[in-house]
């Protein structure tokens, strides 16, 4: 609890509705609602110009609401660009490293939070200091192996690395949540038995069901996000994923903003659905992501 | 049946070995991965750090050539000390607003779930259509960022265009995006018993008060750990320059990765990008250590009480 809400509770207990607690609440309300208008300007902003007239954007003073709501540009901008074989790419490359994501990164996670061997301090430590590695000293070598393999202009670069291990930072949160897990468990369970591969499976992950959902989220925003690498790696339009995609429509309508908010609404809406849906999830999150910086 | 003493000694012993052994099948794909895609490139980069090598010719032995190229090129200052603007101003703004953004996220208010979702909005959006509305808000004729400052009667600005201002209008631009650390620092908060709150207020403590002794000393790990996270990420930045300025005008945007990108993928200078690449772990390594030890000094683990 934060000292405000201490402090509010406090005195309703001690006066009740007083002239001063109602004024602290309607100003924190305030404070929240024109917080909230400001973080959510950009996105209003981007879909109310994409349901603007092409031309008509450009008006002094700026119009928030469009008068008239056109969804021409949405058509024009999927006519104009393969928006729909993109949107196909990027969900493959997304759902395919998630799961490898979620699976490595866990089986890490459970080593080094719940089985015993001598060098566990010493991977622990590794983990933890590769997640403080920049990605972008590992970038040109990279790069000239999956040249050598001859993976360029494929999705391979962009999914295999995640079939291995995931990222420190998702084994990092895995190995928090199971080590937050009892011990007792495990060691009933192998008392009757059962060995690491069955108590993973078995106890372990389904009492994981947080953990998971959020690694799973944050991995799907990574690479729905991915800018650079799928750049680096992919060449042929064919290929291209919606970020890649949305960069080259930019190329050709630079000046034409309400097709671009309009594109640039195709990437943001999928991500905006999947909140809605997953906000639970979310929300379970904060406190997972949260063990991270314990 | 309980076997002799003896039997079960053995039976432990072959537990322990089982255990040892699915440890490493469980850790496997991890150090797999990091011997492939962590360790090996690194190795490489160190490498071909000391080499000059354009992808047509084979890689040619330069010592310290490539160093050597660096200290004298202005470009490479440039885009170091692009960075390190962008880096020292950003990180401790966003650390700031965001730890205030979780503060006021956290009280017990009726829609909090509401505003949590719109704080946390534009951290979802894909960094290029981001950049690409920003490109908007900042446009110097019908942007919303003039249109505000007219309503103020100030007058407009060119922003990204504008070589005083480009780095600024990214750093505002940055504010936007601080819905991962206020997540971290909103788990810190729900971490602080109220019971503190209770004995201060008792002890006739102001809000203010209760913020400055209470609230900040105990989020003191997460504000040590987004200033981290933040300081070697904002080191990196990269995509919202490559698309709003491509490092312009006049180089007032060149940052650090982008120039490694550039020497990397466009002009194919594998050996200079990637000398490049391990100047900026070096100045990374240093940051994050120099942070470890001064941490001692101020971040209050509450563990280490109990």
């Amino acid at each position: 609890m934060t000292s405000l809400s201490a402090t509010i509770r406090h005195a309703e207990k001690k006066a009740g509705w007083s002239p001063a607690r109602i004024a602290l609440r309607v100003l924190l309300h305030l404070v929240l609602i024109t917080m909230s208008l400001v973080f959510s300007t950009p996105v209003l902003w981007m879909l109310s110009t994409s349901l603007k007239p092409v031309g008509r954007e450009f008006s002094y003073p700026p119009q928030l609401l469009p008068t008239t709501i056109v969804w021409r540009n949405y058509l024009t901008v999927l006519s104009a660009v393969p928006f729909g074989l993109w949107f196909r790419n990027t969900l493959f490359i997304t759902i395919a490293s998630l799961a490898g994501t979620v699976l490595t990164a866990s089986m890490a996670g459970y080593a080094l939070a719940r089985l015993r061997f001598r060098e566990r301090g010493f991977w622990l430590m590794l983990v933890i200091s590769t997640m403080m590695l920049p990605g972008v000293v590992t970038l040109i070598p990279r790069f000239l192996v999956f040249k050598q393999l001859h993976w360029m202009d494929t999705f391979y670069p962009l999914i295999v690395p995640s079939w291995f291990g995931g990222g420190a930072f998702n084994v990092f949160l895995f190995r928090q949540f199971f080590a937050s897990i009892p011990m007792d468990f495990d060691e009933a369970a192998r008392m009757d038995g059962a060995n690491s591969f069955l108590i993973f499976r078995k106890l372990i992950l389904p009492l994981s069901m947080p953990v998971i959902a959020t690694v799973a989220i944050f991995s799907f925003l990574d690479n729905w996000n991915a800018f650079m690498e799928p750049m680096i790696y992919l060449s042929s339009r064919e290929h291209f994923t919606l970020a890649i995609g949305l960069n080259a429509f930019r190329g050709r309508y630079e000046t034409f903003y309400a097709l671009l908010m309009a594109a640039s609404a195709i990437t943001v809406i999928p991500i905006i659905v999947l909140f809605f849906f997953a906000q639970r999830y979310f929300i379970q999150g904060i406190s997972i992501t949260g063990l991270a910086g314990r | 049946m309980v076997g002799t003493v003896a039997q079960r000694a053995r039976k432990r012993r072959g537990l322990l070995w089982r255990e040892h052994v699915d440890a490493y099948v469980f850790l496997a794909p991890w150090i797999i991965g990091f011997l492939a895609f962590t360790a090996g490139p690194m190795i490489a980069s160190a490498l071909l750090a000391f080499m000059d090598y354009e992808v047509l010719l084979p890689p040619r032995w330069l010592g310290l050539g490539n160093f050597t190229t660096m200290a004298a090129d202005p470009l490479f200052r440039k885009s170091l000390g692009n960075t390190a603007y962008y880096t020292f101003i950003s990180v401790p703004l966003q650390v700031t607003a965001s730890m205030f953004g979780a503060i006021l996220l956290n009280q017990k208010v009726r829609g909090v779930s509401i505003h949590r979702t719109a704080f946390y909005l534009p951290s979802l959006t894909p960094a290029v259509a981001n950049t690409l509305v920003w490109l908007w808000i900042f446009n110097p004729q019908f942007g919303l960022a003039n249109a505000l400052l007219r309503l103020f009667g100030l007058p407009p600005q060119k922003w990204f265009m504008d070589m005083n201002l480009a780095k600024p209008s990214m750093i505002i631009m940055s504010l936007w995006g601080i819905g991962g650390e206020m997540l971290i620092f909103l788990a810190g908060l729900q971490g602080i018993p109220e019971l503190y709150y209770e004995a201060a207020k008792v002890d006739g403590a102001r809000n203010w008060d209760m913020v400055r002794h209470i609230t900040v000393p105990l989020l003191s790990p997460s504000i040590f750990f987004n200033t981290v996270v933040g300081i070697i990420g904002s080191f990196q930045v990269f995509t919202t320059a490559f698309i709003a300025t491509g490092g312009g005008p006049q180089n007032a945007t060149l940052f650090y990765v982008l120039y490694l990108y550039r020497n990397g993928f466009q002009y194919f200078k594998m050996g200079y990008a990637s000398a490049l690449a391990w100047v900026l772990f070096a100045i990374t390594l240093a940051f994050t250590l120099l942070q470890f030890r001064l941490g001692r000094y101020w971040v209050y683990y509450e563990t280490e009480g109990r």
